[in-house]
């Protein structure tokens, strides 16, 4: 082996693109290395230019970036040193170094795969372009790959289309795709983003699973230090294109010494934080209610203490499984199953659960936007309760203004062809508030509370960065003075360092205008960070609501626990326990102990009250001692 | 899969017989029938037209008959394979049709085939090197025959054919083959014939089918599955052909169903000026002297194409793309 030893160095790379008018750089004069099987974990927000430095590692960038200094890949295989950045673009040399030599999985199993072509047929090509085998031996080789990356039955999954499986066993073809060739090399570009925090958990265990049988090298692209610290053994910091810090993650996670990488530590929201601690946005938004408390009127009576209660809610959608080749068959799928709560004002009631499990359709109901197929919604306001469900004119009108949204996606939600002040004074123009003076200077004070200067009334909404462009989302959902705000997924879309002051800013309005929150998210660390109490949601049901302490620290229900247990901490000290990890699905029934099935004989869920407001969906006949740990 | 072609089968029925009712109202709309044109046609010419004789004729064919009797009449007809009678021509609708029928579907095979192979390769290099010059270039040529309006490039390269190579290029054939036997020297003829109508009808099409596939191409370049395919390590052009190719493929089997019919009525006004054998001038005669069968029969095939080919588009895209195929359609 050529001296240094290190599979992959990266030596002084920089990147530019050639724009309209000019260039950007993307990576300016890094330099990192890769060990011959260790994970070196690259940590960057969005635009640091992570994903760029992945794809000149496979000499994939696109045609208009401009390269230049080192990336040598020191081949064990047979003891050579090349130069990435010399190879010709696509020529003979650099493609038999990618998917035989260096494999890469994406952040979007869904579009990484091509929704033509079966697995078996994609996975197996990987073979017939860099071996010589004949078709058997690939058949086989295949399939012993996709056993080896969790598939329960690998030759039904090899003439399986990708739009046929769920995103984890996706994400699972596609490592299977990358590492048929056993490459000295992985490198997974964000590989559990966008999939459930469990299966994050699982995906994260196969892949140090894989690393350490195959002794494979991986170069890990991600935001998420929690991921960081449980999967890393070195880690490089990167921030607009120049590299921060580097060290092994003992160094990085005990003793960070760049003020970014103690910021972006300092930003995260953490399950042992203190009552009352903030998060240290990286760059803090003043908030400047002052001007708004005089309309949104904080020295009204307060009105009753529930604010909203929602008692049985169910949908079902028909799901009609047809096709050329089957019989139709329609099962009503369980989108919304029984669930019921209530919201106090002035409180924040987190709702979590993994995608599916029908947190946002709730959140539509209460917005009237779906209806739910039974139950009632009452939102009890000053003057009197309101039939959320059978309001009408006058009334329904009322509603709409005292309950608003914010959404997740900040591109999609705010209309391109609107200027903000356009955005902003839409909502009072609707309700036919005040006049187009009186209007504008409440578009302005709304400005002022989300911390952004009125100059920028004419601006469109492009030219924002997404945290504001989300604080524009928050200041329209104000407009109108609402009591409740309905916040789903607020914070998904957005940089961790962003996350922190969005909800920093949610917190702030929430203490100064006396606001209560439905706060949906999938990300657990988040809602404890915002929520006072949690309502956690599985297959269309609530199966535990609690107070943040009660169900952060003494969860009983095993869907909860399975959740928390999944989620990776940014801290050394509290490793995944992967062990203990379920390797089925942890939102399957079936898999929960006794107390928390329907049972055989006829024995259903019903909510058990454990005290202390403390509910869990159990068998009607379990006994409440029974159901504590 | 058997199920649903039976399905769309049963389906068709209702739709031809609906069609087939609008087609006979439509045909009888005007005032009078043939044989009252025919007289007044006869009358301005100053010759007194043999009343009798037309009357029989009038009997024979049924129009003495109420409307609905007569569009029994016809649809029971045409079940059997008779299509009816062509005044104007006095004979049979199928032979009429007959004739012309082959030589169209040779004109119009020949042009898809030459716009399938002009198109697809500089829509691929149009998506490949997007904003070139290359890609430039071909742009402006493709928008050029898309404007310009197949007539007048019609008579252009008549006028041009005739100056620089001398050849009279009205007609399918030279015009001493005409109504004469299929020969060698007959089918050198039509060959030598037609290239001309052949560039002039693919023209817009090919540029039309050029601007598809690039936008579609370029949609799909931009995927993340083509970076898979370049990771793996594939060459650029097997890449290129095997995922996005494939996958922009869509359009051009949806557009089979329209083509089916063009392939017999496309390119009247050309068939026109060039004086085509083909049956595109045939219908517009037709229907300008009320020749209600010859009309009737023609429009009714063509929908019967239309309605073929659509199915025909439908099952090659099921086979072809497995989300249509596996992926039922979910219903609120």
């Amino acid at each position: 082996m050529i001296l240094g030893a290190d599979l992959l160095r990266i030596e002084d790379l920089s990147i530019s693109f050639a724009m309209l008018g000019g260039r950007v750089d993307a990576v300016r004069k890094a330099s990192l290395r890769v060990s011959p099987g260790k994970v070196t974990a690259l940590v960057g927000e969005s635009g640091s230019g992570k994903s760029v430095l992945s794809q000149a590692v496979m000499g994939i960038l696109p045609k208009i970036a401009v390269a230049s200094g080192r990336i040598l890949f020191n081949d064990p295989l047979d003891d050579t040193q090349t130069d990435i950045l010399k190879l010709s673009h696509d020529g003979p040399d650099i493609r038999a170094i990618r998917g035989r030599r260096i494999g890469k999985i994406f952040q979007e199993p869904m579009t990484s795969l091509s929704p033509l072509h079966t697995i078996g047929d994609q996975v197996s090509e990987v073979l017939t372009i860099h071996e010589d085998m004949s078709k058997d031996e690939r058949y086989e080789r295949t399939i012993e790959m996709l056993r080896l990356v969790g598939f329960p039955k690998p030759e039904r999954a090899f003439r399986m289309y990708p739009f046929e499986l769920s995103g984890g066993m996706r994400q699972r073809a596609m490592i299977a795709l990358a590492l048929i060739c056993r490459p000295a090399l992985l490198i997974a570009d964000e590989p559990t983003t966008a999939l459930d925090v469990t299966i994050q958990a699982q995906i994260l265990r196969l892949l140090k699973d894989l690393q350490q049988e195959f002794n494979m090298a991986m170069l890990l692209i991600t935001h998420d230090l929690g991921v960081v610290a449980n999967v890393a053994d070195e880690v490089v910091v990167i921030y607009h294109g120049e590299v921060m810090e580097a060290g092994t993650v003992e160094d990085i996670f005990r003793r960070p010494t760049h003020p970014y990488l103690k910021g972006l530590m300092a930003a995260v929201p953490h399950f042992d934080m203190k009552p009352g601690e903030r998060l240290k946005a990286l760059r803090e938004v003043p908030v400047n209610a002052s001007q708004l408390l005089g309309k949104s009127g904080g020295k009204e009576p307060p009105g009753p203490e529930i604010l909203l209660s929602a008692r049985d809610l169910s949908k079902s959608y028909k799901v009609r499984k047809a096709g050329f080749f089957r019989q139709p068959d329609e099962t009503p799928m369980r989108a919304v199953d029984g669930v019921s709560f209530d919201i106090r004002r002035g409180e924040c009631l987190g709702l979590v659960g993994e995608s599916g499990c029908g947190k946002t359709t709730v959140s539509k109901m209460l917005m009237r936007a779906v209806t739910p197929d039974a139950g009632s919604i009452l939102f009890h306001d000053r003057q009197g309760p309101i039939d959320v469900l059978r309001a009408e004119g006058a009334q329904l009108q009322r509603l709409r203004s005292k309950i608003q949204m914010v959404f997740q996606d900040p591109v999609s939600s705010l209309s391109p062809r609107m200027t903000v002040q356009n955005i902003l004074s839409e909502p009072l123009e609707i309700h036919k508030r005040g006049t187009p003076k009186s209007r504008l200077e409440m578009v302005s004070a709304l400005m002022e509370v989300i911390g952004l200067n009125s100059r920028y009334l004419n601006r469109y909404p492009h030219s924002f960065s997404g945290g504001q462009r989300q604080r524009i989302g928050i200041a329209r959902a104000l407009a109108l003075g609402p009591e409740l705000l309905i916040c789903d997924e607020p914070v998904s879309a957005l940089d961790v360092s962003v996350q922190a002051q969005i909800l920093n800013l949610l917190k702030d309005l929430q203490k100064d205008l006396g606001l209560t929150y439905l706060f949906i998210s999938h990300n657990l660390a988040v809602v404890d960070y915002m929520a006072d109490r949690i309502a956690v949601m599985c297959a269309g049901r609530i199966v535990e609501l609690a107070p943040r302490e009660i169900l952060m620290g003494a969860p009983v229900h095993p869907y909860t626990k399975s959740l928390l247990a999944a989620v990776p901490f940014p801290d050394l000290d509290r490793p995944l326990d992967f062990s203990a990890l379920q390797a089925a699905n942890a939102s399957d029934m079936r898999n929960w102990s006794a107390p928390f099935r329907e049972d055989d004989d006829g024995h259903g869920l019903a909510t058990a009250d454990l005290g202390d407001g403390h509910l869990v969906l159990a068998r009607n006949n379990a006994d409440v001692r029974e159901l504590r740990p | 899969m058997l199920r649903y072609i039976l399905w769309r089968i049963a389906v068709m029925v209702p739709t031809l017989l609906l069609i087939s009712m609008l087609v006979f109202t439509i045909i009888e709309l005007p005032p009078g029938d043939y044989f009252e044109s025919y007289i007044s046609e006869l009358r301005a010419m100053g010759e007194a037209a043999d009343m009798e004789e037309i009357e029989a004729l009038r009997e024979r064919y049924g129009f003495d008959q109420p409307a609905p009797i007569r569009y029994i009449q016809w649809v029971g007809g045409m079940l059997q394979g008779d299509f009816g009678y062509s005044f104007e021509y006095q004979l049979p609708v199928s032979e009429v049709v007959g004739d012309r029928m082959w030589l169209t579907v040779l004109v119009s095979f020949v042009t898809i085939l030459v716009t399938w192979i002009i198109a697809f390769p500089i829509g691929i290099y149009s998506a490949t090197h997007q904003y070139s010059w290359g890609d430039y270039g071909l742009t402006f040529l493709g928008l050029l025959g898309l404007a310009v309006p197949n007539f007048i490039l019609a008579l252009i390269l008549m006028y041009f054919a005739n100056i620089w190579f001398g050849t009279s290029i009205g007609h399918l054939m030279d015009q001493k083959y005409l109504n004469e036997p299929m020969s060698w020297d007959k089918a050198k003829s039509i060959l030598e014939h037609l290239w001309i109508p052949v560039i002039i009808i693919g023209t817009a099409g090919t540029a039309g089918m050029v601007r598809r596939l690039r936008a579609n191409l370029l949609d799909e370049l931009q995927k993340q599955y083509v970076v898979t395919a370049r990771a793996k390590g594939m060459s650029p052009f097997r890449a290129l052909v095997k995922y996005p190719l494939r996958m922009s493929l869509n359009f051009f089997i949806s557009d089979i169903g329209s083509i089916l019919p063009q392939i017999i009525s496309g390119a009247e006004i050309t068939a026109i000026v060039l004086s085509l054998e083909t049956t595109g001038p045939m219908l517009i005669k037709a229907l300008q002297s009320q020749d209600m069968y010859l009309a009737g029969s023609f429009l009714m095939f063509l929908a019967f194409l239309t309605v073929i080919g659509v199915l025909v588009s439908d099952i090659a895209l099921a086979l072809l793309d497995p989300r249509i195929r596996l992926q039922g359609g979910s219903t609120k």
